[in-house]
């Protein structure tokens, strides 16, 4: 495209008083090849838009930087129309907040923000507006609880919906199991399972339809354009669906491995599952040795759950049912004892109140205790062994039947999606096999795009929350969809239409950008060139990063552009003892951190420049290379933590940067440098206080080194 | 010239009522996915309860990473319009046809108003902050916290003396202050109404008997998170507020008013967990100080027992099953806490330098005071009630819940407001 660029100055906010804004104007002009300077002591007020309106229509201005305050302060008014290419240039934040003003080192790095803002417009293209024709068709595989409610909540947002179910019929679980416990108020009565009507609910509703006996035989495409093969009856059938839920529930955890708790021991030690179906078949509770109704009835609460050797996790929904159990017998049978061993009761938030209905009950003992074993006596009747309990610290009661309250595990380990994805046919697992998700702030994403696990399969949760899960699961099928047909990337970058592009005419198939790709984007042909998907894409340059012939980009961010920028700092001679830094950033939460440093006025060397990055994953090597060739004394990599408990937007760019960093020794040997110049730092937003000075300290640790010797070659 | 939204296939409009977690979630998702999403806040800044916290548990990450990442979706999609200092004056209609009237009180600073800070430094009063719990002072015109957003100043007019003084008027170079700034009111009609009011803190003043304005240095949970946080009233540092000095010894008091029959008969399911969390504050700040806990039962439901594991495997912490009956002071600097083993039965006295009240939560606004009266159940959080006002519940003004929960929720809520567009498009 034919650029015409202007840079807009801002002179408010401190910007005037602290840097010489005619000398960066004349820079600009010089940087941006001829383009114009305009200067504005409010540019982000009304008066300074409707200049820039004006030099778009009435002069063709279609290159426009802003050159004033941070990219995310003023997001609404300095927003444009795709067809224009803008950049920000920060020199409130990252220059007159943390520099001296008026100080020669605070100019030259103004200088280079501004020099290195016209290299990103100029090397920047318009990006060319693309359209998905999405099928407006939502996958559910699972026909219980969640998926019946996934399927419903769908068709009431207007979209179509394929159900696979495996077995012959829908309703999962909840259709072999009987009342359930209150989840809204009353919380005094149990409350009838609607699940027939839930499962007539999606048999009448002419926008699902539903396979049952069936599996998905392989899923390939991408979001908006999946094609889904379902296998039923021997037949294979081609879905074209646009977005997919899984919902393929639990399963009770195997209580053979409980013989220490009496399981296949006694005949009479029953899981909560056994004893739910025998309610819901008769209503009644029946001693299986003999057919007795049992006159005490012992549960063990968390049998195999919070236990290391078995379930480390709490699945959240025992304490209840067994509640509603106790409940539920006592109701049947008036005379039977029902005895509740506990460690710690839970039933959070209004369930509360359940669990003092449930206390009332003068046929329920509810008491706190560990049950170490179960035993069979002699007369028929079992002995089980307590500890820790308000009865003492070792005592032993006497029951006719012992139920234990298992917990759940996610079916998340079965074949399900089939995808024909290069990295793998299934929803990447994290620990304890639920899929992986930044489980606090973002529960529902998932490492594939447009497929969102719901139900107990993402974790431990009653019926009526598989229900509210399903909702919001549908949600985001629904919005992957929005954003596909208009050709914007979804969380964390969503609206972003720029899409990654391979010059494949010099792709050596190393396949590291199919590999690295946190989101499974890239396919390979039989040679191993990558094929791309870009709907699956989240735009984070991560096989940018990764690609060692520098043949992926995307319009406006590339491998050449941030080289191009490096070129752009002006770098002293070694006798001007004015050394230089550059801070490769991730822009999600270390430039933010950087902004709030500045607003409470933390000073940073001014020798350092940021460059922000759309993920620390992005950064390619040759970067690295460029710095240093060019007489840049240290590089710093900061990014976001990494591990179990990664605080990375895209996964892994943190630790990808990190493996890629600890390969470039023979670029410092080559260069005759100490690895001392190159620190790669995890950092957590909240920790912006400290930033400043781990920055000044490690510019300080490498000026103790002395210059880059490669100034000035 | 501005960005104009692209079309959508999924259209509409929808009201949320409240700008924290919660109601920044349901605008954001249901915006992404195509409706325009008006948020109402009655404070000057988004970011709700969540902008008070040190840290998630159980990630022990900052609330600011995620908040960033929301305010960035928000600030980048014109499909969210933001109505802070703004109540929901009244409502009428049904799904997919509701008219709302906004009542905006005055910021007293306008939009050109960039927060540089040259006001704050001339402003003469100075207040409580009510966003520390009155541990720390403020001025009259202020920006509520480090990611406020609209990033833009705001007076309060309870203590600002106005035209007596208007030296921030002077100061301003950009003339964003106005003092004449009147209410005024926005009419909306919309598809959808989702409440995500929130909560607040249960008031610690009704718990004397533990303490609580008996003696300084009996705190609540909340504040004891704003003494961890970095921007909060001693800079992060855990101090004891009687004299400054580094407590040797916290205790944190679980149930503080919570499933008792006096106050909360509810609990309020995040308190254990944020207490544990805050045990692993005290842990790396002072390695030295003894921290117990005295619950009744510990809840940290699912994955969340792992977070249980890892604070039980701290040293010098110690869980121990016991109600705690009374809070008194033994000198100055020292609590006394009378203690219940409920397993012996045993009862003793226990010293402190801090006692932090694991407070529960009450729904911000109560469902009655809402116009159109939705359903609300026995203990005053809204019920969803799709026969009747249609109104949508999300997060903490529906249950006690915890962030991923709330977000979790809040996520569905954003279907529920689609589908409730829905219904006017079906009916014709």
């Amino acid at each position: 495209m034919d650029k015409k660029v202007r840079i807009y100055f801002c002179t408010g906010c401190g910007i005037g008083d602290a840097l010489d804004v005619p000398e960066l104007e004349k820079v600009a002009r010089k940087e941006s090849k001829g383009g114009d300077t305009r200067t504005h002591a409010l540019l982000c007020g009304p008066e300074a838009r409707a200049m820039i309106d004006r030099d778009i229509r009435e002069e063709g201005v279609n290159t426009v930087v802003i050159a004033a305050c941070s990219m995310r302060t003023r997001q609404d008014v300095f927003a444009f129309p795709p067809s224009i290419i803008v950049d920000r240039v920060n020199l409130r934040e990252h220059v007159v907040w943390v520099s001296k003003p008026n100080d020669e080192d605070t100019q030259k790095l103004a200088e280079d923000y501004v020099r290195m803002g016209c290299v990103r417009v100029l090397k920047s293209e318009p990006i060319a507006p693309r359209t998905v024709d999405v099928a407006p068709v939502v996958l559910v595989i699972g026909g219980g609880a969640t998926g019946l409610a996934a399927a419903t909540e769908a068709s009431a947002a207007g979209m179509r919906v394929v159900l696979v179910e495996k077995s012959s019929s829908l309703g999962g679980w909840v259709a072999r199991f009987g009342r359930k416990f209150p989840t809204r108020e009353p919380y005094t009565a149990l409350v009838d399972n609607d699940i027939s009507a839930r499962v007539a609910a999606v048999m009448s509703d002419d926008r699902i339809h539903v396979y049952l006996d069936a599996q998905i035989a392989s899923i390939s495409g991408q979001p908006g354009e999946f094609d889904a093969v379902i296998e039923s009856h021997g037949q294979r059938t081609t879905e074209r669906v646009g977005s997919i839920i899984v919902a393929t529930g639990w399963r009770p955890y195997d209580a053979t491995r409980l013989g220490r708790l009496g399981y296949g021991v006694s005949k009479d030690v029953v899981t909560n599952v056994e004893l739910e179906q025998m309610l819901a078949a008769t209503g009644k509770v029946a001693r299986p040795s003999d057919g007795a109704v049992p006159r005490t009835i012992l549960f063990v609460q968390c049998a195999g759950s919070r236990d290391e050797e078995h379930l480390p996790y709490c699945s959240s929904v025992c304490c209840r049912t067994t509640l509603k159990q106790a409940l539920a017998i006592r109701s049947a049978h008036p005379d039977t004892q029902v005895q509740v061993i506990y460690k710690d009761m839970r039933t959070p938030a209004q369930y509360e109140l359940f669990y003092k209905h449930a206390q009332n009950d003068p046929g329920v003992a509810l008491a706190k205790g560990e049950v170490r074993s179960v035993r069979a006596d002699d007369d028929g009747m079992l002995s089980v062994a307590i500890e820790d309990s308000l009865l003492g610290s070792s005592v032993e009661l006497a029951a006719d039947m012992v139920v234990l309250a298992t917990g759940m595990t996610p079916a998340s380990t079965d074949p399900t999606l089939r995808l024909t994805y290069r990295r793998g046919p299934e929803l990447p697992l994290g620990k304890y096999d639920f899929p992986d998700s930044d489980f606090i702030c973002f529960p529902y994403e998932t490492q594939r795009t447009g497929i969102y696990a719901a139900g107990c399969v993402r974790e431990p949760m009653d019926t009526d929350a598989c229900a509210e899960d399903a909702a919001g699961a549908v949600l985001k099928a629904v919005q992957c969809l929005s954003a596909t047909s208009r050709g914007a990337a979804v969380h964390p970058r969503a609206g972003d239409l720029s899409v990654p592009e391979f010059f494949l005419q010099r792709c050596t198939q190393c396949k590291r950008c199919t590999e690295e790709c946190p989101f499974g984007t890239l396919d390979e042909d039989e040679k191993g060139t990558p094929k791309p998907n870009p709907n699956r894409c989240r735009r984070c340059g991560i096989c940018m990063g990764a690609c060692p012939e520098r043949i992926i980009s995307f319009a406006n961010y590339s491998v050449d552009m941030v080289g191009s920028m490096l070129k752009s700092i002006e770098v002293p001679e070694e006798f001007e003892e004015k050394p230089r830094f550059v801070a490769f950033i991730c822009e999600n939460d270390i430039y933010p951190a950087i902004d709030l440093a500045a607003a409470a006025r933390k000073q940073i060397s001014p020798w350092v420049r940021f460059i922000p990055l759309r993920c620390l994953g992005s950064t390619n090597l040759q970067w690295i290379n460029d710095s240093l060739i060019k007489g840049i004394d240290g590089v710093m990599l900061i990014g976001c933590k990494s591990g179990q408990d990664y605080q990375c937007h895209f996964i892994k760019g943190s630790e990808l940067c990190g493996v890629r960093m600890s390969k470039i020794q023979e670029t410092l040997t080559r260069l005759a440098l100490e690895p001392e110049r190159i620190a790669v730092k995890e950092f957590s937003m909240g920790d912006w206080a400290e930033l400043p000075a781990w920055i000044d300290a490690f510019v300080e640790k490498v000026n103790e080194l002395g210059p880059n010797p490669n100034k000035g070659f | 010239m501005a960005l104009q939204p692209s079309p959508s296939f999924v259209q509409g409009t929808l009201l949320v009522v409240g700008g924290g977690i919660s109601g920044m979630t349901v605008a954001i998702e249901a915006a992404e996915a195509g409706l325009d999403a008006h948020i109402v806040e009655s404070s000057p800044s988004l970011g709700g309860r969540v902008a008070q916290l040190h840290k998630y548990f159980p990630k022990l990450c900052p609330p600011v990473c995620g908040l960033e990442i929301n305010l960035r979706r928000l600030r980048a999609n014109p499909r969210v319009h933001v109505h802070t200092l703004t109540t929901l004056q009244s409502l009428s209609g049904s799904p997919g046809d509701f008219e709302a009237v906004l009542q905006h009180a005055p910021r007293f600073v306008n939009d050109r108003c960039t927060a540089c800070k040259a006001c704050v430094d001339v402003c003469p009063v100075d207040r409580e902050n009510d966003f520390d719990f009155g541990m720390s002072r403020a001025k009259a015109i202020y920006l509520p916290h480090p990611l406020a957003h609209p990033p833009r100043y705001a007076i309060d007019p309870a203590v600002c003396k106005r035209d007596d003084c208007a030296k921030c008027v002077k100061v301003c170079p950009v003339d964003a202050i106005d003092l004449a700034m009147k209410p005024t009111t926005t009419h909306l009609h919309v598809g959808a109404v989702v409440i995500a009011t929130g909560w607040k803190p249960y008031d610690a003043s009704h718990l004397a008997n533990l303490g609580f304005g008996v003696h300084k240095n009996v705190v609540t949970n909340m504040m004891f998170e704003r003494m961890a946080s970095p921007s909060g009233p001693t800079g992060g540092l855990i101090r004891r507020p009687s004299d400054n000095k580094p407590p040797r010894s916290v205790v944190f008091v679980q149930c503080a008013g919570s499933r008792d029959e006096n106050h909360l008969p509810y609990c309020s399911g995040v308190c254990c967990m944020a207490s544990l969390k805050q045990t692993t504050y005290v842990r790396d700040q002072l390695p030295d100080a003894s921290v117990r806990m005295f619950y009744i039962d510990i809840r940290s439901p699912g994955r969340l027992e792992d977070f249980f594991r890892r604070a039980q495997g701290q040293q010098g912490v110690t869980f121990e099953r016991g109600k705690v009956a009374r809070v008194t002071a033994a000198d100055d600097d020292t609590v006394r806490l009378t203690v219940e083993d409920t397993l012996s039965g045993v009862v003793r006295d226990v010293d402190a330098d801090l006692v932090v009240l694991a407070t529960g939560m009450v729904p911000s606004v109560r469902p009655e005071q809402l116009p159109l009266k939705p359903r609300h159940d026995e203990v005053g959080f809204g019920v969803n009630d799709p026969e009747g006002t249609g109104i949508i519940f999300a997060g903490c003004a529906k249950r006690p819940l915890d962030v991923s929960s709330s977000v979790q929720d809040a996520t569905g809520a954003a279907l529920r407001a689609i589908q409730s567009n829905t219904r006017r498009a079906s009916h014709g």
